[in-house]
């Protein structure tokens, strides 16, 4: 080839046709995707605590999408029904994932419901499952002599903290567990509200 | 771009041509080896993140005391510093490199280009610093904070100047295959980063336009580029044309058109139209095309010369790098289809694919490149061919390592995620001794950087004994 203009045409025509067609084209078929009735926005503490989900990169290891039956065992597995568009109307940035080495957690906030479950999970995951690699996040908590006024004081097993002191969640903990409870994606998907499908 | 006034020519007499070449080179002594001290930095610092991130599989309440340390940080700041640190700066530093050699002409305002190189540095260590500081888009490959990346784009476009107009003042008629990729990799690469840094998609649609970046992050930048220093390096050192023009022509069209179509099988079984996701499968099993032809090409070129390898240590990364990208494509081609990524999606499976490509494939081309490269600009060779060789198998073994556990490891835990019937704290722990061995493959990889760095570092102060002749088969004597 000798032509500078066939070279930087054929490459804007080849990036432009897979936008138009991976980007564009499904942007335009997901356009009239309402909220479902049933899934409400995340409220500031939810938000910020998938802030902090974001900043934190738990997206890495822990995906947010239930594939069908047909296509594993998300669903026997108890992670949920299989995920559509409608439930992520309100995710920006999407944190669809792409790696389990851990699950799914797009129904934790169904699987699990318990807050003291959650702090001491972040706190020490190998507390509650012995196999975990998760990172712990101790940073998230303080451990201190005496409880005060507003402490959010959390539950843990003998051994975990110096014996004498209280394991505090910092409210970037609590900000954080209120957004993994409201990880609730059960509702029937198809009682949409405004918009439809 | 208007025609040059002075004539063309594809063929100088020799001592012309040897006297460009030397010019070429002087023109671009200085941006490319800022792009290249640069990229050595990133690639050290990139490892030890890549090392941290692996042993902590390992060590889970290893360095756990502060946010910065915790692995969803350290994870990203090692790709940002492989991906657009080491890779990037380096395939730039090639590219820069050619381009003057390639279109006969000196390197347009070389000054312009190191100060790329300056403003690349600049847009890593504050992107990287904010990955590590909680600050994110929280995008895969698209980390860093939007007011950072402007920073890169005027360093992109900076770059893309200099290298342009080096080819609006070319002197040869006819463009040669490393030239075709090196201009389109400098028009997809911008189109591609600022359409994904657009803040108007949410939901599923930014997914898709998320792996309509990250996929063409590797298939159109650091490939298209890996490939114009493959298509430079293996006729440069054995003295004879590629074998096919009409092979390079398919090869570098398909991937245009097939590889800009990849990205949605990341999402394969995830909530997003089944008819996008079954067009990125085609498009993935359709890649064999263009690697079939550049593989014939590059293969049938070395055909009766592999010999050379032994001699040459640009040849034996550049050929270990295009065998590799043979494998890793197809391997990518198979792991698109439906059956098999059920089982390797969301396992470590991914994970070795991932770096056979950008390690095996493109790394193993950049250390090649440094290896011819670096001498003509520093005037000096290579004082210890020791060294190169514990690089070679250092790098060499740690990536076999890498790949192989984490693909066995992977496959075995795609399987039995697949079995609702094995509790999944029994997934995570069979992939265990597998992480562990990974963990090795990176330390000897980390360790082959080591002996690269201390070398090149060598190379650049002029250490060792004056060179009396070239210390391998393709020294400067041979152009």
């Amino acid at each position: 080839m000798n032509r500078y203009l066939v070279i930087f045409l054929g490459a804007v025509a080849t990036v432009t046709f897979a936008f138009l067609v991976l980007v564009g084209l499904p942007q335009e078929q997901l356009a009239d995707v309402g909220a479902p009735a049933a899934l409400r926005p995340y409220s500031a503490s939810e938000q910020a605590g998938r802030a902090r989900y974001v900043s934190l990169g738990c997206h890495y290891c822990h995906s947010q999408q239930v594939r069908t039956p047909a296509f594993g065992s998300d669903s026997a597995r108890g992670w949920g029904r299989a995920s559509e568009p409608d439930d992520y109307v309100y995710d920006r940035p999407h944190l669809l994932g792409t790696m389990r080495t851990g699950p799914d957690l797009m129904n934790i906030g169904v699987r699990q419901p318990s807050r003291d479950w959650h702090y001491l999970h972040l706190f020490q995951p190998r507390a509650v499952a012995p196999y975990s690699v998760m990172p712990s996040f101790p940073f998230l908590f303080r451990v201190k002599d005496q409880a005060e006024m507003g402490d959010v004081i959390v539950n843990t097993p003998p051994g975990l903290v110096p014996a004498g002191k209280v394991l505090v969640a910092r409210p970037e903990a609590r900000e954080l567990v209120d957004y993994l409870r409201a990880m609730q994606h059960d509702y029937d998907v198809r009682a949409a509200a405004g918009g439809g499908r | 771009m208007t025609a040059p006034s002075r004539p063309y020519t594809d063929s100088p007499a020799p001592d012309v041509a040897a006297s460009e070449r030397v010019a070429a080179d002087r023109s671009t002594r200085r941006p490319v080896l800022l792009f290249f001290h640069s990229a050595v930095i990133w690639l050290l610092i990139g490892s030890l993140l890549g090392l941290v991130a692996s042993l902590k599989f390992t060590f889970p309440d290893w360095l756990t005391g502060q946010a910065l340390w915790t692995f969803g940080r350290v994870r990203t700041a090692h790709l940002n510093a492989v991906a657009y640190g080491w890779a990037s700066m380096a395939l730039i530093g090639v590219a820069v490199w050619m381009i003057p050699r390639l279109v006969r002409a000196p390197l347009h305002r070389p000054l312009v280009a190191t100060a790329a190189a300056v403003g690349w540095n600049l847009f890593l260590v504050l992107g990287i610093g904010a990955v590590l500081a909680g600050w994110t888009d929280g995008l895969e490959w698209l980390e860093i904070p939007y007011p950072i990346d402007a920073v890169v784009a005027v360093s992109g476009g900076l770059m893309a100047f200099s290298v342009l107009m080096t080819v609006a003042r070319r002197r040869t008629r006819h463009f040669y295959v490393s030239v075709w990729y090196v201009l389109a990799a400098m028009v997809w690469l911008p189109i591609i980063f600022v359409t994904a840094n657009l803040p108007v998609f949410g939901g599923v649609g930014q997914a898709a336009l998320n792996w309509w970046y990250g996929h063409n992050a590797l298939g159109l930048w650091i490939t298209s580029l890996s490939l114009a220093a493959a298509y430079y390096l293996v006729p440069k050192v054995l003295g004879r044309p590629i074998r096919s023009y009409s092979l390079s022509l398919v090869g570098f069209w398909a991937l245009a058109f097939f590889y800009s179509l990849n990205g949605i099988h990341h999402l394969i079984g995830g909530p997003v139209p089944t008819w996008l996701i079954t067009v990125s499968i085609t498009a993935s099993v359709m890649m064999v095309i263009p690697v079939a032809a550049t593989a014939v090409n590059f293969h049938t070129t070395m055909l009766g010369r592999f010999g050379t390898l032994r001699h040459s240590p640009t040849l034996a990364f550049v050929v270990a790098g295009a065998m590799i990208y043979t494998a890793a494509s197809l391997q990518g081609s198979a792991e698109a289809l439906r059956t098999v990524n059920r089982v390797t999606h969301f396992t470590h499976f991914t994970v070795g694919h991932a770096h056979l490509g950008v390690y095996g494939f493109a790394s193993m081309i950049l250390f090649g490149a440094y290896y011819f490269i670096v001498p003509r600009l520093v005037n000096w060779e290579w004082p210890r061919p020791a060294l190169i060789r514990w690089h070679f198998w250092l790098a060499l073994g740690g990536i076999a390592l890498y790949f192989v556990s984490l693909t066995i490891g992977g496959w075995i835990e795609g399987v039995w995620m697949l079995d609702a019937a094995r509790p999944f704290g029994d997934v995570v722990s069979v992939t265990k001794p597998y992480l562990v061995a990974r963990s090795v493959g990176g330390a000897m990889m980390m360790a082959a950087h080591c002996v690269f760095a201390y070398h090149y570092w060598l190379m650049v102060r002029r250490r060792g004994p004056e060179p009396q002749e070239p210390a391998w088969a393709e020294g400067r004597a041979a152009g």
